[in-house]
C-alpha cells in the first residue's frame, strides 16, 4: 500500500528555515521527527499535508543535557538514546524504563520522545512520566519562543497547544530527589501498547505525583488522587482510600486490546502496586529500574 | 526529486516523490529484495533495515528521508559470505520460510553489536518487534546465544 496523496518535502538545515517553511502552507503542513507515527497515518490517509518539514537536519535539537538542575531533551531524541544515555539514568531513570517498554528497537531507533507527546494519542508512554514532573515544553514559531506546562500540553485527542506553524524544540524538566514509576499494562511482554498505564512520582515529605495512560482521551494526571496522598505516609489506609478514587478519574474506553472495565480494574491495581514501589526507590530501595509490576 | 542514497556500499542516484517509502524504492526501483513487505506499520518486522548505523522501519521511513544517507539490508551485511551469525542460524534450523529471516539477521546482529553477550530476556526483548510465523522463535533465540558465546561450543 503506497501512500495516495502527494505533498512537498523539506528538509531545512536551521531553525528560522523550518519555521519559514511551517509558514508556508497554514493549516496543512506536517513536522517530522521520527516518523513512526507520522507516515503510518500518511499511509492511512489519516493525515493528508500539503507539506512535510523534516528537522532531522536542524542543529541543536538532538541534545539531552543537565544544567542548573534542569534536565533538557531535545525533539529529535528517540526513546533508544534516552535508554542508553548516562544522564537520564543518573537523573530520571524512570525515563529509561519507560521508553523500554516503546514498541520495539526498529521503532525505538528512530522515534522520539517528543514525536511522542506531539502524536498525543491517549497510550502515548510519555505522557503520563512528564505529568509526574515539572516539565515545560519549549516551542518557536513565527512570533518567537514560548513555554507550554506539560499541564496546558495536551487538549484533546490527539490534540496539543502546539500550533500549526510552531516546532518544538525541546523538553526541559526540574531535577527533584524523587522516587519514580511506570507502571504499563500490555497484552503480551514485547511489543504493545499500553492497555493502560501508571506513573508516579514520589517526593519528600510525603508529596506524590500520579498520572495515567491509554484510559482516557488523554495522558491524564490526576490532582485529585495527589490531594488525597499529599502529607500522608503509605499505609493500607491511605492507599486504598487513593485506589477508591481511581474510578472517579479516569474514563477508559473498550476496544479490541481491553475493556474498559479490565482496563480500570489494572489501573487500581498498577496505582497500588506503583505507590508501594515509588515509596520505596524515593528511600533508595525499591524494585529495579525496568522489572514490571504487572 | 533525484535522491542520492548508499546502498550496502554502492552510491545510487534514484527519482522519487515525497511520497514514496523507502521500503518501496528499495525493492522496486533498487531491486533490493531483502527488506519484505509485512504489516506496512511497523509492527512485524520484516522490513527492517540499517538507516547509517541502527534498524529501522524502512515501511515507516520516507525515501527522501534516507537522501544522502547510507543503507544497508542483509544482502551487505558480509560480501565473503554468510556471517557467524548466520552461520549458526543455518545450522540451528532457524528459519523455514523465510520472510523474517532478513530482519531478525539485523536486528540480532544490532543486538550483537551492542551487547556482545546477551540474555536470553536480552534476546527476546532485541527480537519482540520481529514476528516469525515458522518457527516459533526457540531455534533463532538458540542462535543468536550461540554467537553471543563466540558460537556453539
Amino acid at each position: 500500500m503506497v501512500i495516495a496523496h502527494e505533498f512537498d518535502y523539506r528538509r531545512p538545515a536551521s531553525l528560522a528555515e523550518a519555521i519559514d517553511a511551517l509558514s508556508e502552507h497554514p493549516g496543512s503542513v506536517r513536522v517530522l521527527a521520527g516518523g513512526t507515527d507520522l507516515v503510518a497515518w500518511l499511509r492511512d490517509d489519516a493525515v493528508a499535508p500539503d507539506l512535510v518539514v523534516d528537522i532531522k537536519d536542524v542543529p541543536g535539537l538532538g541534545d539531552i543535557t543537565v544544567e542548573d538542575g534542569v534536565l533538557s531533551i531535545g525533539s529529535l531524541v528517540t526513546f533508544t538514546e534516552l535508554i542508553e544515555s548516562e544522564l537520564v539514568a543518573a537523573h530520571i531513570p524512570l525515563f529509561a524504563e519507560m521508553a523500554e517498554t516503546v514498541a520495539s528497537t526498529g521503532i525505538r531507533n528512530r522515534a522520539t520522545m517528543v514525536g511522542n507527546i506531539c502524536s498525543a494519542v491517549p497510550s502515548c508512554d510519555t505522557g503520563p512520566v512528564l505529568l509526574v514532573f515539572d516539565t515545560t515544553v519549549h516551542v518557536v514559531g513565527p512570533a518567537g519562543e514560548r513555554s507550554i506546562d506539560i499541564n496546558d500540553w495536551f487538549v484533546g485527542l490527539r490534540q496539543t497547544a502546539l500550533a500549526d506553524d510552531e516546532v518544538v524544540t525541546r523538553v526541559t524538566i526540574n531535577l527533584r530527589d524523587h522516587g519514580g514509576i511506570y507502571v504499563k499494562l500490555m497484552r503480551y511482554a514485547g511489543e504493545d501498547l499500553a492497555q493502560a498505564a501508571v506513573a508516579i512520582a514520589a517526593y519528600a515529605d510525603h508529596e506524590y505525583r500520579v498520572a495515567f495512560g491509554a484510559v482516557a482521551p488523554t495522558p491524564l494526571r490526576s490532582t485529585r488522587i495527589e490531594e488525597a496522598l499529599n502529607g500522608k505516609a503509605l499505609g493500607d489506609t491511605v492507599v486504598a482510600d487513593a485506589v477508591a478514587m481511581v474510578g472517579g478519574e479516569i474514563s477508559p474506553i473498550t476496544d479490541m486490546r481491553a475493556s474498559a472495565e479490565y482496563r480500570t480494574r489494572m489501573t487500581e491495581v498498577m496505582l497500588e502496586r506503583g505507590l508501594w514501589a515509588a515509596t520505596e526507590r524515593l528511600s533508595g530501595a525499591g524494585p529495579e529500574h525496568g522489572v514490571r509490576l504487572i | 526529486m533525484q535522491l542520492k542514497i548508499k546502498v550496502n556500499g554502492e552510491d545510487w542516484t534514484v527519482e522519487a516523490a515525497p511520497a514514496d517509502v523507502l521500503l518501496d524504492v528499495l525493492r522496486e526501483k533498487l531491486g533490493v529484495k531483502s527488506p519484505k513487505i509485512g504489516c506496512e506499520r511497523g509492527d512485524c518486522g520484516s522490513c527492517t533495515i540499517v538507516l547509517d548505523d541502527r534498524t529501522v522501519r524502512s515501511c515507516l521511513v520516507l525515501a527522501v528521508e534516507a537522501d544522502g544517507h547510507e543503507v544497508t539490508t542483509v544482502e551487505g551485511l558480509n560480501y565473503e559470505g554468510l556471517s557467524e551469525l548466520q552461520d549458526l542460524m543455518v545450522g540451528n534450523n532457524s528459519f523455514q520460510c523465510g520472510f523474517c529471516a532478513p530482519g531478525i539477521v539485523l536486528a540480532a546482529t544490532e543486538l550483537l553489536e551492542h551487547n556482545p553477550n546477551p540474555t536470553r530476556h536480552d534476546v527476546q526483548e532485541a527480537l519482540a518487534g520481529n514476528l516469525c510465523r515458522c518457527t516459533g522463535y526457540e531455534p533463532i533465540i538458540e542462535a543468536v546465544l550461540s554467537a553471543g558465546k563466540g558460537g556453539p561450543s
